[in-house]
């Protein structure tokens, strides 16, 4: 386990995708997070695994991806795009009205617990 | 052939789409996507249930009547022509009005209560700018035709093109607006306000105020960027959610608002937020001449009130003070914290909106909506308040938010 | 509804009629001839009461992307409640007020037609938007023509049929009803962080001065026959020593010498003598007696004590004031056209400059011709329009200005920089007619306003008190509220309260002119636009009531 800071933002798919949220293209689109190659060393994984992120909001888990060197977040962050995965760890309230979606504080390592489809992600 | 089509996808709201039969030119990928066929919304539903749109929106009234405090959400990817309407129910039935911008760039507005802001149209990112910034934002991305038709690459009567142009990128991670940089910065997340008054120091001559490094930059590299920033003829610095979702907020909003202050007693600047959907401009600009104010808009004393953080949507879910709400146009259970989304599944929920979302799963009432842009028309503000007035290019059998929002009123 | 207004005290000075016992008929939102008026379906008991014709006002900026940017800027000011939903819709604002609160607070006090002044035209579908929003009023809006470089373009190649070709487009794009012109070449030399400071001075990048944009502007619109022609905001706003520029705007008006071909407005902002706001005094003495003799009108830009939020499309004129008052600055710089600019702020009867602002638009009030001047505020530049009953008040009775001067602690400075305290003048009722009814409908050319002739708008206010038996301490009071405010035949105020809420028209000239011989520049500037020619401008079909004025 590393900690890690969890930035979100739009993707090209993710925006693609917007209009059919309820397509597995859309879930595809969101239930990922992008790592550094060091920090997956760190926690021992490889692109495709699972891992579980955990926030003071609460935690989701995930599958890794790697993008191309060049594109890799700063060791220490990890990106997720915005969507209803990303706001299982992010959306901390601080009393202006909008929500606290980037740089929120969160650890993050393997996990062997299944990425929950959208049905099941808004059901619990 | 249909010419000059408004795509009603981002803030851009690009002007110059030309369709043959279904066949779109000159859009992006985001674009191409929203102009594509796919899945609809089929029928009104109360329950799950397929009613007439008229049973429908007696009981959507019905909900919004019998409540308390109704939540009427969204509004950021229809029409002012029906966000007006939209205030008015809300008004009448003494409820909360709120809008997209309250996750997303209501910091700016509240910066811009604190500050004013200086600003500009995206013709003067065309015509006159010599330097661009962006700052906590992604174009390639979420902007696509930015670059080209506006910033980066467009071709103006003074700064002619690319080549004429610097442009600086600044964000806490590699995305791929960096490729277009002449000069890329990577900074630390929530450092925005500390990096924005070093610079402030820099050009108001107390570089000796500046420590050693600030939010991952050495101060040199601050004096140096405020060098350049200084050089401009006429700069633009265009910022994202970078700056808006991070800690500080409002905070470091005004702090960029101010640094462009200091420039302009040197030069030219001025700034621009890249604006989300392409009408959440008019779902602030609405209210305001409505009621007076963007966002977090209470009626519940039969005038308006403005408090955020005690009426913007996410706050008024997750204390349980709303007990029904109305979204329009958007899917706050995708983009809402879960404590929020939790109180939506608790209370009676209406959707207008013409795509199944994840707001859909939880909505007692829908209400399926024209496309608007596609299949309705009406007016719409681009990122930078220019008003657009969006087409009808093909028929549909729904009815558009405009006429399921005058219904809603007759009824209430 | 057939009304008719009975035994009420009127006043009209396009019939010269002062405070004579009369009856109207209205009928089918006209005032028709009693033999034509058929059965009357209401009486209104005007006894003891003076009818005059709704007030028009001239210059108010009520719609459009300025004030609402405002609005959003100044939440402090729009949290007063100034009436609740209920029958009629939420009123808010204490100065910059909501759609509601503009249409309902100008039907209360007796005006039933009011102008946005100073509309970009890439903007002026949001600018129609907004006055769809106003109740009751009828409206219309100036677009702007100050920095569009076709503007600078056409008058430095002196080519009046171009300008008029280019202004009945631009009109036609806007559904708008005039030229307006602020701060010619000053908006253009902002983009390069300057101004300009002459009207004599070249406009950067161009080959033309201010001096020849408005004398072009000013032929092309006595040739195209425009109902109101040029309307300026001159050079220099703001600044001791803009006295100087205004008479030389002036002057250039004298050389086109057509009756009102320029109308100068809030005259009071361009009127300072002195070369620092150390020796600021009062140009109004000077410039009234330029302007009785000129073609030239204007209305007076009157300054109210107290805070406001001052907008223009002066975009440097605002970057001064932001240096000055060190408080918040919104500025927009818009495509190759226009620009403009909002800053916040107080006048204190107690500076030196800002007593010598407020005494030297009453001056102005007191000393033009009533036939050549408008009340007005500049609103909200000036203060809210709210306030025009203190305005005329104030010019009807020297000792209300003399009481004012001493309760609000006037500074003492305006002795020495104006002529107010000296001036002994008291405008009659029937002179405020004029600067409030009469005077701003025959500059804007409506000629069924500002007028109670037989087949004219039945707009009508019905003020309780008798003209011919003024009190001064009573006046504030009877001008107020109306007792009844009737607009197109319809009754819409009753003893100062809203009982109907209705639409008023949108106004718009619609002119016949070439517009072929300059498809070519227009193409050519569109590449520099960030929208579409075809996507630019309103189309009558949006706007809720238009109303054409053919020309």
């Amino acid at each position: 386990m590393i900690e890690v800071v969890v930035i979100t933002g739009r993707t090209t798919e993710q925006g693609m995708t917007i209009d059919e949220k309820l397509s597995e293209a859309y879930m595809k689109a969101v239930n990922y997070c992008e790592m550094n190659e060091k920090d997956m060393e760190k926690i021992g994984v490889k692109e495709g695994d699972r891992v579980i992120v955990r926030s003071e909001v609460g935690e989701v888990v995930l599958y890794v991806k790697k993008p191309e060197v060049d594109l890799q977040p700063p060791e220490g962050i990890i990106f997720i795009p915005m969507g209803p995965y990303a706001n299982r760890v992010v959306g901390i309230l601080n009393g202006s009205g909008t929500p606290q979606y980037k740089g929120v504080k969160a650890t993050i390592e393997k996990t062997d617990k299944n990425v929950l489809s959208i049905e099941e992600l808004i059901s619990t | 052939m249909v010419k000059d089509v408004v795509c009603t996808f981002c803030g851009n709201a690009c002007d110059d789409i030309e369709f043959e039969e279904e066949y779109g030119v000159n859009l992006c990928p985001l674009g191409e996507a929203k102009f594509s066929k796919k899945d609809r919304i089929k029928a009104p539903m109360i329950d799950g249930k397929e009613v007439t749109y008229e049973e429908a929106i007696e009981k959507a009234a019905e909900i919004l009547k019998e409540a308390k405090r109704p939540l009427l959400y969204g509004w950021s990817s229809t029409v002012n022509e029906a966000i007006r309407l939209g205030v008015i129910i809300a008004e009448k039935i003494g409820g909360i009005y709120d809008q997209c911008s309250s996750v997303c760039h209501a910091p700016t507005t509240l910066a811009m209560i604190e500050q004013g802001i200086v600003g500009g149209t995206l013709g003067q990112a065309k015509n006159r700018a010599d330097i661009v910034v962006f700052w906590g934002c992604n174009p390639v991305e979420a902007h696509p035709r930015h670059p080209t038709r506006y910033s980066v690459m467009a071709k103006g009567f003074l700064t002619k093109g690319r080549l004429d142009r610097k442009v600086i990128v600044v964000d806490v991670r590699k995305t791929p607006t960096a490729y277009l940089a002449t000069d890329f910065y990577v900074v630390k997340p929530n450092s925005d306000f500390a990096i924005f008054t070093a610079l402030r120091s820099a050009i108001n001559g107390n570089e000796n105020a500046i420590p050693d490094e600030v939010g991952g930059l050495k101060r040199d590299e601050i004096i140096n960027l405020a060098e350049k920033l200084e050089k401009a003829k006429y700069g633009v610095i265009f910022f994202g959610l970078g700056i808006t979702h991070t800690r500080g907020h409002e905070r470091n909003v005004e702090a960029v608002i101010k640094l462009v202050q200091d420039l302009n007693r040197k030069t030219r600047y001025i700034l621009q937020p890249m604006r989300g959907h392409f009408n959440v401009v008019g779902s602030g600009e609405v209210p305001a001449w409505e009621v007076g104010f963007e966002y977090a808009i209470d009626f519940s004393r039969k005038y308006a009130r403005f408090s955020p953080g005690e009426f913007t949507a996410v706050e008024a879910l997750i204390r349980g003070d709303c007990d029904a709400a109305m979204i329009v146009a958007s899917d706050p259970v995708a983009h809402f914290p879960k404590k929020a989304v939790d109180r939506l599944k608790e209370i009676p929920v209406i959707q207008i909106d013409p795509h199944p979302n994840l707001t859909t799963k939880v909505a007692n009432v829908v209400i399926p909506t024209a496309i608007v842009g596609i299949e309705a028309e009406g007016t719409i503000y681009r990122m930078d308040g220019i008003p657009l007035r969006v087409k009808k290019i093909r028929d549909s059998k729904y009815m558009s938010d405009i006429e399921v929002m005058e219904k809603l009123l007759e009824k209430i | 509804m057939t009304i008719m207004i009975k035994n009420g005290i009127v006043v009209d000075p396009t019939q010269n009629i002062d405070g004579e016992k009369m009856d109207l008929f209205i009928k089918n939102g006209k005032l028709v001839e009693e033999s034509e008026a058929g059965k009357v379906e209401k009486v209104i008991d005007a006894n003891g009461m003076t009818v005059v014709p709704g007030g028009i006002d001239i210059h108010a900026h009520i719609a459009g992307p300025k004030i609402n940017a405002g609005r959003s800027m100044r939440p402090e000011d729009l949290k007063y409640v100034r009436s609740k939903s209920n029958k009629t819709r939420c009123a808010m604002g204490k100065v910059l007020l909501t759609c509601p609160a503009i249409g309902y607070e100008y039907a209360k006090m007796g005006y039933t037609t009011a102008i946005e002044p100073a509309t970009p035209t890439i903007y002026s579908i949001h600018t129609h938007e907004e006055l769809d929003s106003i109740p009751i009023v009828d409206k219309a809006a100036l677009p702007l023509f100050g920095n569009w470089h076709l503007t600078f373009k056409f008058a430095a190649e002196g080519d009046v049929e171009k300008m008029k070709a280019f202004v009945a487009w631009a009109i036609d794009k806007a559904k708008g009803y005039g030229i307006k012109i602020v701060n010619p070449g000053g908006v253009e030399a902002w983009m390069y962080g300057k101004n300009v400071h002459s009207i004599h001075e070249l406009i950067p990048g161009f080959e033309a001065t201010p001096a020849e944009v408005l004398t072009t502007l000013m032929k092309a619109a006595v040739e195209l026959n425009l109902p109101h022609k040029v309307h300026v905001h001159c050079n220099n706003l703001g600044v001791p020593g803009s006295a100087e520029t205004t008479a030389e705007t002036i002057k250039l008006a004298e050389k086109i010498g057509k009756e009102n071909c320029l109308h100068i407005t809030h005259v009071q902002f361009n009127s300072y003598t002195g070369d620092s706001w150390k020796n600021i005094g009062s140009g109004a003495e000077e410039l009234s007696k330029l302007i009785n003799s000129s073609p030239v009108t204007v209305d007076m830009g009157q300054v109210i004590f107290g805070h406001t939020t001052t907008m223009t499309a002066d975009g440097p004129f605002e970057f001064a004031l932001f240096k000055l008052a060190k408080t918040k600055w919104i500025n927009k710089d818009v495509e190759i056209e226009t620009g403009g600019g909002i800053v916040p702020i107080t006048y204190r009867a107690k500076s030196p400059v800002n007593a010598v602002q407020w005494a030297t638009s009453l001056e102005f009030g007191l000393l033009v011709d009533p036939d050549k001047i408008v009340v007005s505020t500049d609103y909200p530049n000036g203060g809210p329009f709210v306030e025009y009953p203190y305005i005329i008040s104030l010019l009807m009775s020297k000792k209300l200005r003399e009481n004012e001067v001493k309760e609000k602690n006037v500074s003492n400075y305006i002795e020495r920089a104006t002529s107010l305290l000296s001036l002994d003048i008291e405008r009659s009722f029937y002179d405020i007619v004029k600067m409030t009814r009469s005077t701003p409908a025959k500059i804007l050319g409506l000629k069924n306003k500002g007028t109670l002739r037989i087949g004219a708008d039945a707009d009508i206010a019905i003020y309780p008190f008798n003209c011919n038996e003024v009190r001064d301490e009573e006046l504030l009071k009877s001008l107020e509220r109306t007792a009844y405010t009737i607009k197109s035949g319809e009754i819409v105020v009753k003893d100062g309260e809203i009982v109907s809420d209705i639409w008023g028209k949108t106004f718009w000239v619609k002119v016949n002119s070439e517009r072929e011989i300059i498809e070519e520049e227009l193409n050519d500037v569109f590449k520099y636009y960030t929208v579409s020619k075809n996507n630019y401008g309103v189309k009558e079909e949006w706007i809720r009531k238009p109303e054409v004025v053919k020309v």
